[in-house]
């Protein structure tokens, strides 16, 4: 399949650009390209990123805010972060601020602890982000307004709830909810009316869905274009990222590495021929900065061979995912959590450890949030001792009304009812459903092993916060009715010998920064990670290939950065040559040694 | 006509259901206000997590928040006097309420 490659030009550019995709697929990469390249060519431009993990700060080298700041070196640039729990600072800050001195502190206090719940963070955030597409005013300094959107559950949830909001608005009837009071929002409405229409005007709106030469990517790709298609969100485009190609047949490495994406690409066929296509080569090196940036869309993709190797570097420490099992498994129940940024193998790390823990005897309870659940599906039946399950929002949410509706409808008039059941279709529960079907899952661990892969790093923080939130509320009654799984959570979550967090990356710059990162802000909330694990790791590949020897290269500083500088201990897991699924391959993958001489 | 003003604590919507708590008084309290209004009677709403001036605007208010604190809300006041304060209304409650607001042969669901 020959697709041409991708250019931008302003010509053939609307006026908002969504890149979307599965974490790791490039989308911050490609975004930035493309805005600096329509930047280039005169044109103002606005870069947002709304993933709550952005990391557009790094790629641009630039300190950036809720507010547009101008990118140093490319004239006619400005970027910004949509941060879901800043912007609920910021909102609690234009609530609570003027009432300084005019109400008791105690007060002032209960105003922060309400403001605090995930159901605020969530709608400041969608505050900002509609108001950049809904109210014109907002952005008519820019030609283009580029988004740089958090792996696709989450930006799925941002571009349904203008719709969503919208409906419950003219569906209500107590005149209050989740948004505040219903008099003060018909400016808000128009907006979230505008949002939903630009969002369908396909002169003003493309979505770039992006991919990498991966099954599981395109699968997301197609699933994300059906449901925003269902939307309204009709002008998409599709960029496939990383297309590889050997320079040195006889390779094992390189050959599988190429092989492995041109059957991705023949068995999503339909899909690719579908709508406009467009491909970037794979690079040699990690994208950061704006030189690295401009060489994604213009670069020569022909990286000369290495004259010489760096013979004096030795590998640092590392051991196999087996060795670290072989510590968690004394305890003989608990919590395994693996995290980190879309798209670096969490769901296939996850599936490893609990296929392994499984084959040793223990009773393992695989939870997987993968929306295609693919590699959790290859397992069903096949372990014994292992038991599946996936936490999916909307099945939560309905299970949610309907226990609701069982407990509390009863003790209610039907006009109670009838209002209950309102204020339950209203968006904020599904938020609420799936934190207590968190909640739920690691409860589990306490008379077997859960593994349970999270979603990507952005929701994985929203999760925390709601979970501090809800226990400083919890704190404050005397009494409570919520199952004991939730009052439970967040000291479940901070033991230790209860919850082992692994954190997972690539050999890569911006997923090790994401994960220190998130190690931060776990270690704030008094949780501390069990290990770190490398995957996909090219290092002993032993690859002929000059663009693979460059990017193993590459890797050496990111492996020595974690273990000597984030990780107390590291688990390494090497590139596999075919996708690692079913039961087999994924025990070979958690036992890799770290001298994969094998390969 | 009657008016019925209520100073609910910090909370996410009408029915609490955004919070840790989903409290039934609370629910039906709601539901009777929907009622109340619809049959005529003045119903104002004020939230502390949303609409914190309508608290200092009010002087009886203010009063007790200052005097009190967060335990004195929630607060109902019935023709500008507190009616209830600290808790939501019971079902007997309720009845009495109704037929405050409306009068004695006003006939509405518990």
């Amino acid at each position: 399949m020959k697709l041409p490659l991708y250019q931008t030009d302003s010509a053939h550019t609307t006026r908002y650009l969504f890149f979307t995709g599965k974490g790791g697929v490039g989308k911050t990469s490609l975004s930035c390209a493309t805005a600096l390249k329509l930047a280039g060519s005169g044109k103002r431009v606005l870069l947002v990123s709304t993933d709550p993990a952005s990391n557009l700060d790094e790629v641009l080298e630039t300190k950036l805010t809720n507010q547009p700041t101008a990118i140093a070196g490319a004239s006619g640039l400005d970027a910004m972060n949509i941060n879901p729990v800043e912007a609920a600072a910021a909102y609690r800050q234009r609530l609570i601020g003027p009432m300084r001195g005019l109400l008791p502190e105690a007060a002032l206090r209960s105003m922060e602890e309400q403001l605090s719940g995930s159901c605020t963070v969530e709608i400041a955030a969608f505050d900002e982000f509609s108001g950049l597409i809904g109210n014109p005013e907002t952005t008519k300094d820019y030609d283009h307004i580029i988004f740089d959107t958090a792996p696709t559950g989450h930006t799925l949830r941002l571009m349904s709830l203008a719709k969503a909001w919208d409906q419950f608005l003219d569906n209500n009837t107590s005149g209050t909810s989740c948004l505040g009071p219903l008099a003060g929002l018909e400016k808000q409405r128009a907006i979230y009316e505008g949002t939903v229409k630009t969002l369908a005007d396909a002169s003003a709106t493309t979505l770039v869905l992006v991919s990498r030469p991966q099954l599981a990517a395109l699968r997301e790709a197609e699933r994300t274009s059906k449901e925003l298609r269902a939307l309204g969100v009709g002008n998409q485009w599709l960029i496939i990222n990383g297309i590889f190609e050997t320079r040195c047949p006889e390779d094992v490495t390189s050959q599988a590495m190429q092989r492995r994406g041109q059957a991705a690409l023949a068995a999503a066929k339909v899909f690719i021929s579908s709508l406009p296509s467009f491909v970037v080569p794979l690079r040699p090196i990690n994208i950061l900065g704006l030189g690295g940036l401009r060489v994604l869309l213009d670069g020569d993709s022909e990286p000369a061979s290495l004259s010489e190797r760096e013979s004096d570097w030795t590998p640092p420490d590392m051991e196999s995912l087996e060795s670290l099992l072989t510590d968690i498994e004394q305890q003989g129940s608990g919590v395994i959590m693996t995290m980190g940024k879309g798209g670096v193998g969490k769901t296939t790390v996850a599936a490893a450890i609990a296929v392994m823990l499984a084959r040793r005897g223990h009773a393992v309870h695989l939870s997987t949030t993968d929306p295609a659940a693919h590699v959790a599906r290859t397992l069903a039946g096949q372990v014994a001792g292992l038991t599946l399950s996936r936490i999916d929002p909307a099945a939560e949410t309905a299970a949610y009304q309907t226990e609701v509706m069982r407990a509390q409808g009863d003790k209610m008039d039907a006009a109670g009812r009838a209002l209950l059941e309102e204020d339950l279709r209203s968006p904020c529960t599904e938020e609420i459903a799936v934190f207590r079907a968190f909640a739920r899952e690691v409860g589990n661990g306490t008379d077997c092993f859960v593994v349970l892969d999270t979603a990507p790093t952005g929701h994985t923080l929203l999760l925390l916060d709601a979970s501090e939130a809800y226990n400083r509320e919890l704190q404050r009654q005397s009494r409570s009715t919520q199952p004991a799984a939730v009052l439970h959570l967040l000291e479940r979550l901070r033991d230790p010998a209860f919850t082992r967090i692994l954190l997972v990356t690539l050999p890569e710059a911006t997923p090790v920064h994401e994960a220190a990162a998130l190690q931060e802000d776990l270690r704030r909330a008094h949780i501390e990670p069990f290990a770190w694990v490398i995957n996909q790791s090219l290092l002993h590949s032993g690859s002929c290939d000059p663009l693979l020897q460059r990017r193993e290269e590459a890797e050496h500083r990111y492996l020595r950065e974690v273990v000597e500088k984030q990780s107390t201990r590291t688990a390494w897991l090497p590139w596999q040559p075919e996708e690692p699924v079913g039961p087999d391959a994924l025990a070979r993958l958690a036992s890799a040694p770290l001298h994969a001489s094998t390969l | 006509m009657k008016t019925i003003q209520v100073y609910d604590p910090p909370m996410c919507c009408s029915t609490g259901l955004c919070g840790t708590e989903i409290d039934p008084a609370l629910v039906s309290f709601a539901a009777l206000l929907t009622q109340l209004s619809q049959q005529g009677v003045k119903v104002e709403r004020y939230n502390l997590g949303q609409q914190p001036m309508a608290f200092v605007q009010n002087p009886k208010v203010k009063a007790l928040l200052d005097q009190e604190g967060v335990a004195a809300l929630p607060l109902i006041l019935l023709d500008g006097e507190v009616h209830l304060k600290g808790r939501y209304l019971t079902d007997a409650e309720r009845v009495t309420l109704s037929r405050a607001a409306l009068g004695e042969n006003a006939v509405v669901s518990s």
